[in-house]
């Protein structure tokens, strides 16, 4: 399929669901890389316009927009091996999403205007989703001194953080909190008290103790996500929790946001999936931080999502290289991919009952967005054509060697699913195509 | 007559039936020990690698022994000295070996899950010396072996596993081996030393060593790691002695005649008295003595030279 020359896209019968928009079986046309209808037979109205119309056939399709990971590690600049900003946008593409968030803890981190405006360029470059840069925290996310925090907005950061540490020193937290609100930026933390995870390289509990490997308790994410409402509430900040992983965090933070504290919280799709269970055999496919625990953990972060509490879900998406992942647990590093593999254990969620179409939908498009101010995650008319028509009946098998990563390190592989991304639209251009299914 | 399975990882993966078959075989290897010509020639022409990442005289030594005495021949190898220092992985350093036809890789190395991804990785046999706070395996066999050889009845047997469990993989092995084949098992110490869940693992948790040690069978001292001070798990050694140190006086609350372990290396007036050390209830050199024999079963069963 021809993508460079249809500047005017007519996506027909589709099942168009905008989340609080839109939830019907209509057209959606697009002009010059813009919405610009979203209604019941357009097809009188594309062709009026324009000589030159690429129709798709969506029937039987959902037509969804572009979804919005807030949490990916796309590598570069320092870990090339690992990922570029161009293979992991090509994955996020591949996965349905077309807006990506970045974490800073790359090799420098990004704690400068310079790195931020690299990462933008090499995303512009590569033109396979949107990339919005989280900016450090903290100089080097050393935890000590703030960063330039105005500087990194001004260059194009959406969000701050730290991640891949937490900021352990609570005066710090407070003043970065503080200084956030006058650029109002979110601030995000990943929720762990480095002093209680210490050595630990997977969940505390009845696994590790039968694998003999030191645990990270529950408590020591609950500690910092407790100290961080805290924060929230003497402050008045933007915060917004990355992978909340247990029972304690979900109603701590229900429990907060019934008093009006301003939070926001994302889980990822490993966490209302796996268990610990999943690490037996010393599989590193399934060491990441923070940990797989317990079913009561998984069964407390669905009924986060449906009930609310947890408004987001992205995929903590770090590619590892192949030898990295093959060492002994302990020394293998944390982090599964997750770009390529997140719709269908998101779509599992409705098949369980746990979340409708629409508001799964919601937490991987409208959720997001808002949570970071971000203008796309939305077929509105006049909005720019980020769209992904998915196959909700599709079945396959998730095989590692076909991603478009340049990592293969999940615990998913061959794992037969339900629901595929067909097509990818970034500013109504293609950026990815599935090939057709093998059956 | 050979075990199923390539490699002896853990405990975990035997049933009851393959650690009698372990016991059964080693009993005849026993008798080997004990003549004038100690030397089978059942392993001859294999190669046997100890590779030890961790320090280690009293296992590598019985390993040794116990492939020689099968004529196997065996090569020791200690990272240290060797490309492991240059940055050579763990699976790397066994591929080599395995490509200068190593039949058995016997292993130790500090991190637990070590022997299974060499398992996995090679297609020599391994045997797991050893890995980290996980497994090992043959400690626990030379245990039950001697046991066995003194009680007779492991059914019903009433165990006490003293001192830091959470770290101990010879804890593991153990009470994994002892409850597969029905003995009651007790994990006796400091709440800090125990791991999480562990009464789920099928023991019964005591904090109190008296209480602990009432009316046991048999009683397992664990080594303090003395270098575990400074983490907060426990506060001097002279207060863990006074809590957890077997002295004559605690002995007496177990049944008469009951047995005192030890897997070794032992410190001396800290979890055990010396008198007691040496005295007539330790088994503890029948363990080291027991320990050849039962890895010489390992070894032949490993190496299917029954076929």
């Amino acid at each position: 399929m021809n993508t460079s020359s249809h500047r005017h896209i007519l996506i027909q019968d589709g099942h168009v669901i905008d989340p609080g928009r839109v939830n019907a079986v209509v057209d959606v046309l697009i002009e010059d890389g813009t919405i610009v209808a979203v209604g019941p037979q357009l097809l009188a109205q594309a062709k009026g316009k324009n000589t030159s119309v690429q129709v798709i056939d969506a029937r039987n399709k959902l037509v969804l927009p572009g979804f919005v990971d807030l949490h990916v590690h796309l590598r570069e600049p320092g870990f090339e091996y690992k990922e570029t900003i161009k293979s992991g946008t090509a994955a996020a593409a591949a996965g349905g999403f077309t807006s990506v968030c970045c974490m800073p803890n790359t090799h420098p981190v990004n704690d400068t205007q310079a790195i931020t405006e690299f990462i933008l360029e090499q995303a512009r470059t590569a033109g396979n989703a949107r990339v919005f840069p989280v900016g450090a925290i903290t100089k080097g996310s050393e935890g000590k001194e703030l960063a330039e925090i105005g500087d990194l907005r001004r260059a194009g950061c959406v969000a701050i953080s730290d991640d891949g540490q937490p900021v352990m020193n609570s005066m710090v937290m407070r003043r970065a909190m503080e200084y956030a609100l006058a650029f109002d930026l979110p601030v995000i933390d990943h929720c762990e008290d480095l002093h209680l995870s210490e050595g630990g390289c997977m969940n505390e509990g009845i696994v590790s103790t039968q694998l003999g490997l030191q645990g990270v308790p529950a408590a020591a994410e609950d500690v910092m996500v407790s100290r961080n409402l805290a924060l929230a509430e003497l402050t008045g900040a933007r915060l917004h929790l990355a992978h909340l992983s247990t029972v304690g965090a979900v109603r701590m933070v229900r429990e907060a946001k019934a008093r009006g504290i301003r939070v926001t919280a994302e889980a990822c799709p490993h966490h209302f999936t796996l268990t610990e269970e999943a690490v037996r055999g010393f599989n590193t496919l399934a060491k990441m931080n923070p940990p797989l625990r317990t079913w009561d953990d998984v069964h407390a972060i669905k009924e986060g999502l449906r009930d609310g509490t947890i408004d987001v879900i992205a995929t903590d998406h770090a590619p590892h290289a192949g030898q990295e992942k093959q060492q002994e647990f302990a020394a293998a590093p944390n982090g599964i991919v997750g770009l390529e593999t997140a719709f269908p254990l998101t779509l599992a969620l409705v098949e369980e009952g746990i979340l409708t179409l629409e508001a799964a939908i919601e937490k991987l498009t409208a959720a997001p967005a808002k949570a970071f101010s971000l203008s796309n995650g939305s077929l509105a008319v006049g909005a720019e054509a980020d769209v992904v028509i998915v196959d909700p009946h599709e079945t396959w098998e998730i095989d590692p060697s076909r991603f478009r990563s340049k990592s293969r390190n999940t615990p998913f592989a061959g794992w037969k699913v339900k629901g595929r991304v067909r097509m990818t639209l970034l500013r109504g251009r293609i950026v990815y195509q599935a090939e057709e299914p093998l059956q | 007559m050979s075990l199923k399975h390539k490699d002896l990882t853990g405990i975990a993966s035997l049933n009851a039936d393959e650690i009698m078959q372990i016991l059964e075989t080693a009993d005849s290897f026993k008798e080997v020990t004990g003549r004038e010509i100690k030397k089978v020639p059942a392993l001859r022409g294999k190669t046997v690698v100890n590779l030890f990442f961790e320090p280690s005289t009293r296992t590598r030594t019985s390993f040794e022994l116990a492939a020689k005495r099968l004529s196997a021949d065996v090569i020791n190898f200690s990272p240290s000295n060797s490309s492991v220092v240059k940055g050579e992985t763990l699976l790397d350093t066994a591929r080599n070996i395995e490509a200068m036809q190593a039949d058995i890789i016997v292993l130790r190395h500090s991190s637990a899950g070590a022997a299974e991804t060499l398992a996995r990785g090679v297609k020599s046999s391994v045997i797991n010396a050893g890995d980290g706070w996980h497994e090992h395996p043959t400690q626990a066999l030379l245990d039950l072996f001697t046991l066995r050889e003194k009680k007779l009845e492991l059914k019903g047997l009433k165990v006490a596993i003293v001192g830091d469990v959470a770290h101990s993989r010879v804890a593991r092995s153990n009470v994994y081996a002892l409850t597969k084949l029905g003995a009651t098992v007790r994990v006796v110490g400091p709440p800090t030393m125990m791991p999480a869940c562990v009464e789920r693992l099928g023991v019964k948790v005591y904090y109190d060593l008296d209480l602990g040690l009432r009316d046991v069978d048999v009683i397992m001292m664990l080594r303090l790691q003395l270098e575990r001070q400074g983490r907060a798990l426990f506060s001097t050694i002279r207060e863990y002695s006074r809590l957890y140190g077997l002295t004559p006086e605690r002995l007496k609350l177990a049944k008469p005649g009951a047995l005192v372990m030890h897997p070794g290396p032992i410190n001396r007036g800290v979890e055990i008295a010396p008198e007691i050390a040496d005295g007539f209830s330790s088994v503890i050199l029948d363990q080291v003595t027991n320990g050849v024999a039962v890895r010489m079963a390992v070894l032949y069963l490993l190496s299917g030279a029954g076929h």
